[in-house]
């Protein structure tokens, strides 16, 4: 009973039979290989499976694989382009936004949509709008600050100090 | 050292490239799910495996019976107590392991798990642990030979005598009946495994979700050296982790019971826990009942404490304290202040709960004493009303007064407690504070103000003291620099997010010369690093990094030798620059560190070792104190009860920095994680055993909304013992904040009688307490 499906994973087609239970994080992770999106809940909880769909930060572990049949998928993996990192990962690396690392592509990814509906975000729009995303390392302020430090890459203004505020 | 340079390791985590252990995909791999008990307590009738083993693609359904034949289904816990793998006939928590499916995928799994059809006779649990230790509680580990009862040990400090006398005859004493609840660590990551046994080698592969592997490689070869299982043919391999807080320092049995089934399949098995599975049955933390007492003269010197606990085990104590210790090191409980007089007393307990008894990003049940103290701390100054900023003042042990040796045995190596509660009191502006509470006070709205200025215990621990089932908790570095000058450096620690690969290379650069960024830091193989116990309690630092200078300065001292070699003078007219040595006086003669190790490796002087490598088993002369004072502001809303963390600043002194940027993030991340158990976080179990809050959903780790931002600052006190003086920090936000904040929610509601509450500080709980006293409708 398995069904063919076609889905664009960071510009490439894949045209896979899938069970129809299957969980869209299972594709990618399991089926396709790629291992950068994380499982971290049975609940819908956590966030660390956070992908774009059609750039809509969806938390791939509630999606099935053939509710994505012909869309258009971003993960962590299609992040950074041929000229470099994307402003949230250098934001995340520049502001020691990650600890361990697992909760980082699906917080980099939900950023994404949260600065391209609001490139501008204030301190408190920022925390409300990850606040799907849980993070057990850093605190998130550092988290807040990646952030706004890509915020103010994609706008092109300056970039904001990253030099710790502890004296 | 002391410079924030940017993580090595965020490279990889930032482009999806980590390598965590549910990434590991292996030729022919296996999944394995676990079939668990929905009871507390119960007789197993009968497992019967027949509709699941007809699913496509499971191959096997594994009991304890199964394991029994090869005297696999017991192992022991870290504090040398014993726990079920698989059960063979009764099972002791709810969420217990009863059976293993094994299947060609994980749905397959996961559908043969459902199918599973157990038939239980359940019994009566016994849940309350004061309850556990009536006359009448049924025994609940009838598997030890002659137990009559449920305790498990008794543990004491202190001079009785003396306390009980000064209890009798101070001026003020004051008195809390606390407890710290039952929580649970939930890393982003759960914890899982791949168990690879080559049957033709005899080898085993085990990658698996571990802060401590030298320790399980250990334990593995002590549970399976019977069936072949040695040492040497044991290899563990602990990839990224997603975060561990020491919740990964336990063998759990899904390890064991993946690596039994992959020894007798031949093929790798595969087990990830789910996240409901892993707050269910995993490790919890704390559940400590404590009695506080505080004595004092009626100015407020502090004169002594005596403290009562109850430590609430679950089935098995399935700790991981040193062995000597087995309410950790609860006996820092004196605290930041001076006074000769204390006496503390532990009781364990076995319930029907699952077992455990680990840290939660705490070192060894700091946490519980902290909070202890802090509170009790803050009850006499209510009580003597006095500012509890100045009560600290007035008995903080003095700068010059260490290294201090506190009544319940240890040697607190340096701080400065003055200087930290000063800053903090400075960048929150308390008098200002104080102030406006007492303006708002004098309106009947409700704002706190709590002060937190503890002193933790970590870097565990010189030998003398300190061992886990037995083996000595010293750490380990090697390094070796390669001809071009470029390094690698190995250590016994595993990071889980702490930064390893970074301060670890800056702590060797720094004693070398060698840039940090052509050092390359390894960690987590066994077959590749040298023994050591492993991250957790705020260890590696003061013990993995001081092996990583000493291990650096043995090779600076053979770089001298090849240096006064090359440069044909002595080795005493040498002197050393970082990353040179050159003659007194004529620093135009010189040799580049980089010179001398290809020298080493190519012109070497005659009679002396070829090559530049150390090694270093670092075995501590004094645990580390470092302390901290915090300081947290709380509005309580009398209409909803909500509690608002206005702000909430926190001066840490962690000794000298080796990366300022990482120190601050641990402390934020801790701080978080100190709001966690103080608001929100709290295991909740019904009279039949039944957890009511077992999934993420109703667990509350807290997002970015909850967490405050939190304001950060430090004062430096360096360890007089350690090779850089460093202490360790990664603990103590989280061991310091929880008092912080209620201190502060106890103090907005002090006008109202009320003198302390337990941990997790709710809304519900503020309104049930304000309905009590007649303060709300």
């Amino acid at each position: 009973m398995k069904k063919e499906i076609t889905v664009t994973i960071n510009g490439e087609a894949h045209t896979v039979e899938v069970e129809p239970r299957l969980l869209l994080v299972h594709l990618i992770r399991e089926q396709l290989s790629m291992t950068g999106t994380h499982i971290g809940c049975d609940t819908s909880s956590c966030g660390a499976c956070t992908i774009l769909v059609d750039g809509k930060s969806i938390k791939s572990c509630t999606m099935l694989a053939i509710q994505a049949d012909g869309k258009s998928i971003i993960t962590v993996e299609g992040l950074a382009t041929v000229e470099g990192l994307h402003p949230l990962q250098e934001g995340f690396k520049e502001n020691h936004g990650l600890h361990c690392g697992f909760c980082t592509p699906g917080m980099m990814l939900r950023a994404v949509e949260l600065l391209e509906k609001n490139p501008n975000p204030t301190e408190e729009e920022i925390r409300w709008g990850i606040s799907g995303n849980l993070c057990r390392c850093t605190g998130y302020n550092n988290i807040v600050k990646a952030i706004q430090y890509a915020g103010a890459k994609i706008r092109g203004e300056e970039l904001p100090s990253t030099e710790p505020e502890f004296v | 050292m002391g410079h924030s340079i940017k993580r090595k390791e965020d490279a990889r985590f930032i482009q999806g490239k980590g390598n965590y252990v549910d990434d590991i995909k292996l030729p022919g791999m296996l999944h394995m799910d676990i079939v668990r008990s929905p009871y507390a307590y119960a007789k197993i009738k009968s497992i019967n495996a027949e509709e699941a083993l007809k699913i496509p693609g499971v191959i096997a359904v594994v009991t304890g019976k199964d394991l029994e034949k090869y005297n696999l289904h017991w192992m022991p816990t870290l504090m040398s107590d014993t726990q079920m793998v698989l059960p063979t006939d009764t099972v002791m928590y709810q969420a217990q392991e009863v059976a293993a499916v094994i299947a060609t995928d994980r749905y397959a799994a996961r559908d043969g798990k459902e199918a599973v059809m157990v038939d239980y006779e359940p019994m009566k649990p016994v849940i309350d642990p004061f309850k556990a230790l009536d006359e009448d509680a049924p025994v609940l580990r009838t598997d030890k030979e002659g137990k009559t009862d449920n305790h498990i040990w008794n543990w004491s400090v202190g001079d009785k005598e003396a306390t009980d006398k000064l209890f009798d005859s101070a001026d003020v004493t004051v008195k809390e009946q606390m407890h710290i609840p039952r929580i649970h660590v939930a890393s982003i990551e759960t914890c899982g495994c791949v168990a690879d046994y080559n049957k033709v080698e005899n080898h085993l592969t085990m990658y698996m979700t571990t802060q401590a592997p030298h320790a399980i490689r250990t334990v593995i070869a002590l549970v399976a050296g019977h069936v072949g299982l040695t040492e040497e043919k044991v290899r563990v391999i602990s990839p990224d982790i997603g975060g561990g807080f020491g919740g990964k320092v336990p063998v759990y049995p899904g390890y064991v019971i993946a690596i039994a089934v992959s020894f007798l399949v031949g093929k790798p098995v595969k087990w990830v826990e789910d996240r409901s599975e892993n707050l269910q049955a995993d490790s919890f933390a704390r559940d400590y009942h404590i009695t506080a007492e505080m004595a004092a003269t009626k100015e407020g010197k502090i004169q002594g404490i005596r403290f009562k606990l109850l430590a609430d085990h679950g089935y098995t104590d399935a700790a991981a304290n040193p062995s000597k210790f087995p309410t950790g090191l609860f006996s820092i409980c004196t605290g930041s202040y001076d006074y000769g007089t204390a006496y503390l007393e532990a009781d364990a307990v076995y319930t029907n709960k699952p077992p455990g008894g680990v840290a939660y990003r705490c070192s060894f049940r700091v946490t519980e004493a902290v909070h202890a103290i802090e509170r009790i701390t803050d009850r006499l100054a209510l009580e003597i009303g006095k500012d509890p900023a100045q009560l600290r003042f007035e008995n903080f042990i003095k700068k010059e007064d260490f290294p201090w040796k506190s009544p319940t045995g240890w040697e607190y190596d340096s701080g400065d407690y003055h200087a930290g509660l000063q800053k903090a009191m400075d960048a929150i502006d308390y008098e200002g504070l104080r102030k406006e509470q007492a303006e708002k006070r004098a309106r009947g709205e409700m704002m706190g103000i709590g002060i937190s200025t503890f002193t933790e215990i970590v870097g565990a621990g010189p030998s003398k003291d300190f061992d886990i089932l037995g083996i000595k908790m010293f750490d380990s570095a090697e390094i070796r620099v390669h001809p071009t000058g470029k390094a690698i450096a190995r250590f016994g620690t595993k990071s889980q997010g702490q930064g390893h690969e970074t301060t670890y290379a800056q702590i060797i650069a720094e004693e070398l010369g060698i840039p940090a960024e052509h050092i390359q830091i390894e960690e987590g193989d066994t077959d590749t690093a040298p023994y050591g116990l492993g991250t957790y309690a705020s260890r590696s630092t003061p013990t993995a990094g001081a092996a990583a200078a000493v291990a650096a300065r043995k090779l600076r001292d053979k770089a001298r030798k090849i240096a006064a070699y090359l440069l044909e003078v002595s080795e005493e007219d040498l002197e050393w620059e970082p990353g040179k040595f050159f003659v007194k006086g004529a620093p135009e003669k010189a040799k580049t560190i980089q010179e001398i190790v290809f020298a080493a490796y190519t012109n070497h002087p005659q009679g002396m070792e070829a090559g530049f490598e150390a090694t270093h088993y670092y075995d501590p002369p004094n645990l580390t104190f470092p302390s901290g004072a915090y300081i947290c502001v709380v509005d309580i809303d009398k209409e909803t009860c909500e509690i608002k963390v206005r702000r909430f600043v926190a001066i840490d002194d962690c000794g000298n920095i080796i990366n300022p940027m990482i120190v601050q993030g641990q402390v934020h991340g801790g701080l978080t994680q100190g709001i966690a158990p103080a608001m929100y976080e709290e295991l909740i179990y019904d009279e039949d055993g039944n957890i009511l809050n077992g999934t993420l959903m109703d667990y509350l780790v807290p997002t970015a909304v909850e967490s405050p931002s939190w304001e950060t600052g430090h004062t430096i006190t360096p360890s007089p013992h350690h090779p850089i003086g460093a202490k360790g920090v990664g603990e103590s936000p989280t061991v310091g904040a929880p008092p912080a904040i209620a201190n502060a929610i106890v103090d907005a509601l002090s006008p109202y009688g009320i003198t302390h509450m337990d941990i997790p500080i709710t809304p519900y709980k503020v309104w049930k307490v304000l309905k009590e006293k007649g303060v709300v409708e």
